[in-house]
């Protein structure tokens, strides 16, 4: 039997709460009758044989690109960039598709006799990779054959002498990448694409560039001109990663792009629940639920927190492609739209949704109220093709504990932009003019960034631009169960209960209002009509 | 008359400290040395002196240190008992050709003011603060009114005040105004003593009234690029970001908000949390005075900065460490005298006078008591940022008419008792 296709639920009498993920827990919500529930679709069933699929991708790429095989040679520099700790999202079980990809690329590269070969770590302004981390993602036999010798790296953007200037584009916009990787006679960039937000021309434009390059699409006016983040027609900043894109091309560097599909098998067989629509589980699964809510109720914040952050997906891959960037990412597109696409009729005026304990910035770390906001007003507001789920003006109600806590570690600057900026105004353009080059350029975040695990200094402020398009247009924000001042220091209103935020919903979007409930994750891109 | 009477009962120190320790400043109130009692008046101690009834009269972290039983011995020998605290004073002259003016105290007892000649060096520059013969001529010692037996204190009917002593309060001038004269004259002082060059990054610890006052000193007699205030209560962090503080931040908050001010880097042995910080603040106001307040601003000052010690510290414990390895220069801050200026040496009494109204400093008076509800005013006074207030005042307006009257017609015969002698008191 195929997998099924995302779902539309309308709430009626006989419908039974619905789950909304709450941080390192959950909530069960009874949702009004007439409310809309969106649900993912089933997960697809994953390749059959990934090594096969990869070997394959690779010797017919798309676009007007050769074979990989045909593009090694003996003498030639090649470097291979990889996605870095945010994705996948939970991390998955070994073997990483990033390992079975730079496996296969490596051993094509040591069948054509190429030597020099560099594995570069496509950190943008994330913080590094630990050791672990790296192991995790590209494998003991891959981490151990290049890290010891120097030849694993971890791009630093703040690096002026692994920088090198490419030009400017058509719109003025500066393209400062790796020199290596643009110095190289091939870069081969492996992605995982989790979102449609991610991958094609962004992998390098982004991954590989230093802030003076990614200030020119992470900023205010472009995100909020970016309509959606997850429809890159519709985004000035995949836009402007695209002109960047050529330019990198133009300029002479050969990318040979791999881009990987995954299905939604999110989570393992103790959380199954998580898979299900409600109504549809069993009585293990009720059980299962159940004993998890009661543990996690007893369970100390910080455990619980490991626990969750323990997690690793089942994921599989449902696709792989290889060759010319924009025709491996159209293909990556048509694929991960085939797993996660939900046709939604018209928009409604109160989006809900529960946020769960991870976002992209907060692997093995705490999930601190930027990362909520950003986490619910960049990335799941934004999962849409079209029009937004709500309607201009609506509300958006967020389930989410948004702790006043940040992990000293990965997030100094946040605790700053938290402590200071936010305290001072949450208006974006206004950050942006004064706070920005302060954020950008002071030398203890840079050094941080450079010497420990911390995401640069300008990283909290980029989050909080994710905003930008959804604050822009929303009415208001209402976080459920949050840490009440941090909800406030935000600009957000706090509630206790969905019951009291949809009545202080209706204060904005006026009586009876039309509710819809954004079931995720698993991940899913709402089609509205 | 009326008066609260602080006496030289060491076990009652004793006890006030033990009460203060467990539960907090203000909570030994009741079992330490402060007793409201009839006294006589003070006789005037010579032909420059004036007798004067207190309208208003503040309570200052001074006086709740003494009362708490926490101030440091060093001013054994520099005060006599029993005195009548309140230096914090605008009141009313009684007699002499000022009668019936309104006039605030400069309670420092100075050279002039005991009949001393020649000056001591210090008080020949001006610097009246610093005076050297406060244990000498013809009063006790005492280094302010409000510490010594001769003349009274503010906490009272009357005292008695030099010429030298008094300032007239314009008549457009509120009480509450007047009354605050005194504490922003220590804010000047502090303010100038620090001297603050043009473009430097300073911070204020402690927001309570002196900290606020330097505060505002600080803004309009010095040019820093960057004024940090710390702050506790809420109270305390709209007042500092009124008078001028560029950033506001929790004592929690500190070391984080000067090294994102200075953009220095910073030690952590635990990944980015701060232990110390590699630069810091130019120069550091510490308006709270406590070893706690000391060592913060050590931690937060940069190598060759200047810390300037405000609010008035006892015994502390710190690590003196950085200062040795930083070459931190620490120095004292204490009442006031004269001030060099741009346009020439001026009295800070002048200048306060000028901040209290350039500010509207009259707005930090947040509560008024009567004597005889002192216990609850010293108890307001040591919680007041917790209960948002800031000052907390004695209001002597309501006293008796009748003896007021008396009083500027006829000086009154009854005299202090001398230092140890018990009082009798109506508590």
């Amino acid at each position: 039997m195929s997998p099924r296709p995302g779902f539309v639920l309308e709430v009626d009498r006989s419908t039974p709460p619905t789950l909304f993920w709450h941080g390192e827990g959950f909530r069960f919500e009874q949702l009004p009758e007439g409310s809309r529930v969106v649900y993912p679709p089933e997960s697809l069933d994953g390749l059959a044989d990934p090594d096969a699929a990869i070997r394959h991708a690779l010797e017919h790429p798309v676009g007007d690109s050769a074979p990989l095989s045909a593009l090694l040679k003996p003498e030639m520099r090649l470097t291979i960039a990889f996605d870095d700790v945010s994705l996948p999202l939970p991390p998955m079980r070994r073997p990483d598709m990033r390992q079975r990809v730079v496996e296969a690329v490596l051993d094509a590269a040591a069948a054509a006799g190429v030597d020099d070969v560099v594995l570069i770590a496509a950190l943008a302004l994330h913080r590094r990779m630990t050791d672990n981390e790296l192991r995790h993602a590209l494998g003991d036999r891959v981490f151990d054959a290049f890290a010891p010798h120097g030849l694993l790296l971890q791009h630093d953007a703040e690096d002026p002498a692994a920088l090198v200037h490419l030009g400017l584009t058509e719109q003025g916009e500066d393209v400062e990448i790796n020199r290596r990787a643009a110095e190289s006679d091939l870069l081969v960039y492996v992605n995982i694409n989790l979102s449609a937000m991610d991958g094609g021309h962004k992998s390098v434009a982004t991954g590989l560039a230093s802030y003076r390059s990614l200030k020119h699409h992470h900023n205010v006016r472009t995100l909020q001109h970016s309509r959606s983040l997850m429809d890159r027609h519709h985004s000035e900043m995949h836009s402007s990663n695209w002109r960047m894109g050529r330019l990198i091309k133009n300029a002479g560097v050969k990318i040979f792009q791999i881009e990987s599909t995954l299905n939604l098998d999110m989570f393992p067989s103790q959380f199954s629940f998580l898979q299900k629509r409600e109504w549809e589980w069993s009585l293990a699964d009720r059980a299962g639920f159940h004993s998890t809510r009661l543990a996690l109720d007893h369970t100390p914040p910080r455990l619980a927190r490991q626990i969750f952050q323990s997690m690793l997906s089942p994921y599989a891959p449902t696709s792989v492609q290889a060759g010319e960037v924009e025709a491996v990412h159209d293909l990556t597109l048509e694929n991960l739209h085939r797993q996660q696409l939900v046709a939604v009729e018209g928009q409604t005026d109160i989006l809900t949704m529960g946020l769960p304990y991870l976002s992209p910035y907060n692997v093995n770390s705490i999930m601190n109220p930027i990362l909520v906001a950003c986490l619910g007003l960049g990335y799941f507001f934004n999962l849409y093709r079209g029009r937004p789920l709500v309607r201009e003006g609506g509300v958006c109600i967020i389930s989410h504990p948004t702790p006043w806590a940040f992990n000293p570690v990965h997030h100094p600057s946040y605790i700053d932009f938290f402590e200071q900026v936010l305290a001072d105004t949450t208006d974006m353009f206004e950050i942006e003019k004064r706070y920005e080059q302060q954020f950008a350029t002071d030398p203890w975040y840079i050094h941080l960034y450079r010497t420990s695990y911390a995401y640069h200094g300008v990283h909290p402020l980029y989050m909080w631009y994710w905003c930008a398009h959804a604050l822009d247009y929303l009415g208001g924000v209402i976080i459920v169960g949050g840490d009440r001042a941090a909800v406030r220091r935000m600009g957000f209103k706090p509630a206790s209960t969905l019951a009291d935020a949809l009545e202080m919903a209706e204060d904005i979007v006026g009586r009876g209002p039309s509710i819809t409930h954004l079931h995720a994750p698993p991940l899913l891109v709402a089609d509205v009509s | 008359m009326k008066a609260l009477l602080v006496e030289r009962l060491v076990h009652r120190f004793a006890a006030a400290r033990v009460a203060a320790l467990v539960a907090g400043s203000g909570s030994g109130i009741g079992i330490g040395p402060l007793r409201l009692s009839e006294i006589e008046q003070p006789s005037l101690p010579g032909p420059s002196w004036h007798r004067v009834a207190p309208l208003l009269s503040g309570i200052c972290g001074s006086d709740l240190a003494t009362l708490d039983g926490e101030s440091s011995r060093f001013f054994e020998d520099i005060v006599t008992f029993p005195f009548v605290p309140g230096h914090e004073i605008v009141g009313v002259v009684l007699d002499g050709p000022e009668t019936g003016r309104r006039v605030v105290v400069e309670p420092v007892l100075s050279c002039v003011v005991r009949g001393i000649e020649p000056l001591c060096p210090s008080c020949a520059a001006g610097r009246t603060g610093a005076c050297e013969r406060i244990a000498f001529g013809g009063i006790r010692p005492g280094l302010q009114t409000g510490y010594c037996a001769d003349t009274g204190g503010g906490w009272s009917d009357e005292l008695v005040v030099h010429e030298a002593q008094l300032h007239l309060v314009p008549d457009t001038m509120s009480d509450e105004a007047a009354v605050m004269v005194e504490p922003a004259a220590c804010g000047i002082h502090a303010a100038l003593a620090g001297q603050v060059v043009p473009g430097e990054r300073v911070v204020v610890l402690g927001a309570g009234t002196l900290g606020l006052c330097t505060l505002a000193a600080l803004r309009c007699h010095t040019l820093p690029s960057t004024l940090l205030a710390v702050a506790k209560y809420k109270v305390q962090r709209h007042f500092a970001a009124e008078f001028g503080a560029d950033d506001v931040v929790a004592p929690s908050e500190l070391g984080r908000a000067v090294r994102r001010m200075t953009g220095t880097l910073a030690l952590a042995r635990t990944g980015a949390a701060i232990d110390r910080l590699a630069g810091g603040a130019d120069a550091v106001f510490d308006c709270v005075g406590s070893s706690r307040s000391i060592a913060e601003a050590l931690e937060v000052v940069r190598p060759g900065g200047r810390i300037v010690l405000v609010g008035m510290p006892g015994v502390v414990r710190v690590d003196l460490a950085p200062l040795w390895q930083r070459e931190v220069a620490l120095c004292g801050a204490y009442a006031y005298g004269t001030e060099s200026v741009p346009e020439g040496p001026r009295r800070t009494f002048a200048l306060a006078f000028e901040l209290v109204e350039m500010v509207s400093l009259e707005r930090l008076v947040s509560a008024h008591y009567p004597l005889e509800r002192y216990e609850e005013a010293v108890h307001h006074a040591a919680n007041a940022g917790r209960r948002g207030s800031v000052k907390v005042v004695f209001d002597l307006r309501h006293e008796d008419p009748a003896w007021r009257r008396a009083a500027q017609v006829a000086a009154p015969k009854r005299r202090v008792p001398r230092d140890d002698k018990k009082l009798e008191t109506s508590a």
